[in-house]
């Protein structure tokens, strides 16, 4: 993983647990977010720097519950695991990042970590939360657990990471060898029925005994243990398919053998490490037994955020301010970014003569940037308050109060963060999908998914609404432009439940369907974590869409300038240039839906991205604008005639008609290439690109002939 | 009787589990485990899920699971 010499320290711990704001302590703003190889899980990786000045690098794990595998994410870490078992570059001290106001679940991770042979560092996170009258003594849990050290912390409080990182350091160093028995109390019978797993482990694959044992235990426990090592034949050498095949006869015959003792095989593990660590914990915490009848604080929040009545409703007011804010908040700072776009635009008539540089320049590059720069405020906003809801242990109440609707549909509890991720951008929802255990839930889940209504749609919807849809109030309360994204928006939405449902009609997989959610305790987000999170966001989005724009731009300010004049050597517009000759051949497959050749060839340059759109038509406007100066966007499509009627090109109905286009169509590469990563196959994406095309085409038709014939223009 | 069977509000102490294996593990590693003790905190607003107490911590599971841990009487 990393070619240079310095040490390298694995982070890992149940979700919810503090690892990564420990991550960010550790390493600043020193991270880098990359990928797995063929997978889009995120791999955090960072720099840190010991107390004597070396450094180190941290990476941060996805956060599991065990190294069982369930969901997509969790298989990563078990497979990171085994691949350091067998060798591959393993880290020198994993950091066991525990909360310590849950210890028993939190240690069930850290003893199967700890059978591994690898230093172990417990971060005993969250002391500060612990109740006054419990005592937990770090002394005793290094002990019986036999970790390398446990160190109480806070990463709130940012105490104790000092004496992490010394504790780090010096297993670094020392490099402990850890040569503890299998500590679970494993009876005489079922020890007799693992020896030859256990055996075959130790001889073939060089496990120590203790990783052996834990292993056999894990095979019998579950069977997607074995496909690790199906799938290891093909990339190490010691791992053979007759190694493999062995392992499966044993698996089959030690089942069958503790089917006769009258146990469950595929509940062994669980209750035998819960047994001995609960008897361990037992020792050190004598008044532990009433917890489950003390109320804390979130729970008393939840009486209210959960409530029968006020819950739906809070979610439902939380959902419209979101959405207003989106308007309100962002309309100064896209003031301003207007000002500077054409103040720029100007600078650059002044200083560069006229030339076909100065064209592309202000027509191209500027004029198609700054179409796209002004949206980011919305974007912004939209990101901060999804973030906000993420992290304070919002959305997993969201999860539990919708659960019941979108498992009607054939979607999980666990569907609402990625789908409302959507709104964001299709990208990270398709992504965080993966805490969705069920293949066939997470699939229609990822299909519905891009008729969300993502932020790279709002620069059209708001190009639209503010150009067409009259500033007026309805209701007394509403603005009418307000509404209409509103209904944007929601068409998107309703849509795509009732596509989930048929989608689950139609889909046939197996595989049952489970809802284990933890409901963590409600957190004062960290503000500077969340504002990390959105920079970052916001950075790749301007960057991603920046480099596909300014690429696009200037491809299309050339087909939209040139040829400059005809075989006669007069000026032609750009109605015969090479943009003009594309939009108008496509001109007649769209004109039923009101759109023109313009639109035309905005419509194949927002294959690459929605957003192109804004500035595909300013860089349209601005080539047969022949003045010197840049024009406003909305101005000229307001302004704009069809010569041969002598009507406006857009009407509200053509912008209602749009809109409805580009809610439903299919446009994101982007989107299509993490679908086809995600499902491994084309069939999905493809499906996906005629499904959500046809319905644009149709939809927009309905409304547009719908709306003629209604007698709106 | 099952856990599904609970009312906000009270408390039981898992006996062991009906059904399908495959799907018990997950409850399994979550601490949820014949002998421990638990508490219905709430049901959903729509229903379908419920949110317990266990151990130390609070967790949802959909009532068709619930139904399947059965409870000591």
């Amino acid at each position: 993983m990393n070619a240079d010499t310095l040490p390298w320290v694995a982070l890992i711990g149940n979700p919810n647990s503090g690892k990564t704001a420990i991550f960010n302590l550790l390493t600043g703003m020193n991270q880098k977010v990359s990928n797995y190889p063929g997978i889009t899980v995120e791999k955090k990786l960072g720099t840190g720097q010991f107390n004597d000045g070396t450094f180190y690098h941290l990476l941060d794990l996805p956060g599991t519950y065990s190294l069982t595998p369930e969901s997509f994410d969790e298989r990563i870490v078990t497979e990171q695991v085994l691949q350091w078992i067998h060798g591959n570059n393993p880290p020198a001290v994993i950091v066991s990042v525990v909360d310590a106001t849950n210890l028993s679940r939190n240690l069930y991770l850290t003893t199967q970590l700890l059978d591994l042979g690898i230093p172990i560092v417990i971060g005993l996170n969250m002391m500060d939360l612990v109740d006054k009258t419990e005592k937990i003594d770090p002394l005793s849990l290094k002990k019986w657990l036999g970790a390398a050290a446990v160190v109480p912390m806070s990463a709130l409080k940012k105490s104790g990471l000092n004496k992490l990182k010394e504790q780090v350091r010096a297993n670094i160093l020392t490099r402990p060898v850890n040569n503890d028995i299998f500590p679970l109390e494993v009876t005489k019978p079922i020890e007799t029925i693992l020896m030859p797993i256990i055996s075959l482990l130790y001889k073939k694959l060089g496990y120590t005994p203790r990783f052996a044992a834990a292993q056999a235990l894990r095979l019998i426990t579950r069977k997607s243990t074995l496909e690790f090592y199906n799938r290891a034949i093909q990339k190490e050498r010691k791992i053979d398919s007759k190694t493999v095949n062995e392992l499966e006869d044993f698996r089959i015959i030690a089942i069958k053998e503790i089917e006769k003792e009258e146990l469950k095989p595929s509940s062994l593990e669980a209750i035998l490490r819960y047994q001995w660590l609960d008897a361990n914990l037992a020792q050190d915490r004598s008044d532990h037994i009433n917890q489950i009848r003390k109320i804390n604080t979130s729970e008393k929040i939840d009486q209210i955020f959960t409530h029968k009545w006020l819950g739906p409703g809070i979610f439902m007011g939380l959902l419209y301010f979101i959405f207003q804010s989106i308007f309100n908040f962002a309309s100064i700072p896209m003031e301003w970014i207007e000002a500077g776009v054409d103040w720029l635009g100007k600078g650059v008539v002044t200083l560069v003569p006229e030339s076909n540089f100065r064209g592309l320049l202000i027509d191209g590059i500027i004029a198609g940037m700054g179409a796209i720069l002004i949206f980011l405020p919305q974007i912004v906003i939209l990101m901060f308050f999804l973030t906000l809801l993420e992290d304070s242990g919002y959305m997993a109440r969201v999860a539990f109060m919708l659960d019941r609707g979108m498992s009607k549909i054939g979607l999980h509890g666990r569907s609402v963060l990625p789908l409302m991720s959507g709104y964001a951008c299709a990208i990270p929802g398709i992504m965080s999908t993966r805490t969705i255990d069920n293949w066939k839930e997470r699939l229609i889940t990822m299909l519905i998914l891009p008729l969300m209504s993502c932020s790279a749609r709002l620069p059209v919807y708001a190009l639209m609404i503010g150009a067409f849809i009259p500033p007026i109030t309805v209701g007394y309360v509403f603005s009418l432009q307000g509404l209409m994204m509103v209904v944007m928006y929601f068409i998107g939405t309703v849509t795509a439940l009732i596509l989930a449902k048929i989608f689950n009609l139609w889909i046939k997989t197996k595989g049952k369907s489970s809802f284990v959610m933890e409901m963590p305790p409600y957190r004062l987000p960290i503000l500077r974590s969340v504002f990390r999170q959105v920079f970052i966001r916001a950075k790749l989005f301007l960057f991603n869409a920046g480099k596909i724009i300014m690429a696009i731009s200037v491809i299309l300010w050339f087909l939209a300038s040139f040829p400059k004049t005809d075989k006669n050597g007069e000026q032609i517009t750009i109605h015969n240039s090479f943009a003009g000759k594309i939009g108008h051949t496509i001109e007649p497959i769209i004109q039923p839906l009101g759109f023109d050749w313009k639109v035309g060839i905005a419509l194949i340059t927002s294959f690459a991205a929605r957003e192109v759109l804004v500035s595909t038509m300013a860089t349209i406007y601005n080539v047969e604008n022949t003045a010197d100066d840049m024009v406003q966007l909305s101005d000229a499509m307001k302004n704009d005639m069809n010569p041969s009627t002598g009507l406006p090109v857009f009407t509200p109905l053509v912008a209602v008609s749009l809109m409805v286009f580009y809610v439903y169509a299919a446009q994101c590469m982007a989107t299509f290439a993490i679908i086809r990563r995600e499902t491994n196959t084309w069939k999905w994406p493809l499906f996906m690109i005629v499904y959500m095309n046809v319905l644009a085409y149709l939809v927009s038709f309905l409304v547009y002939q719908g709306g003629l014939w209604l007698g709106f223009s | 009787m099952t856990v599904g069977d609970l009312q906000q509000g009270d408390t039981a102490i898992v006996k062991s589990y009906l059904g399908g294996l495959d799907r018990q593990s997950r409850f399994l590693e979550m601490g949820i485990l014949p002998g421990i003790e638990l508490r219905l905190v709430k049901i959903a607003p729509l229903g379908g899920t419920i949110e317990l107490k266990i151990r130390d911590y609070y967790v949802s599971i959909r009532q068709q699971d619930a139904l399947n841990i059965l409870i000591e009487n």
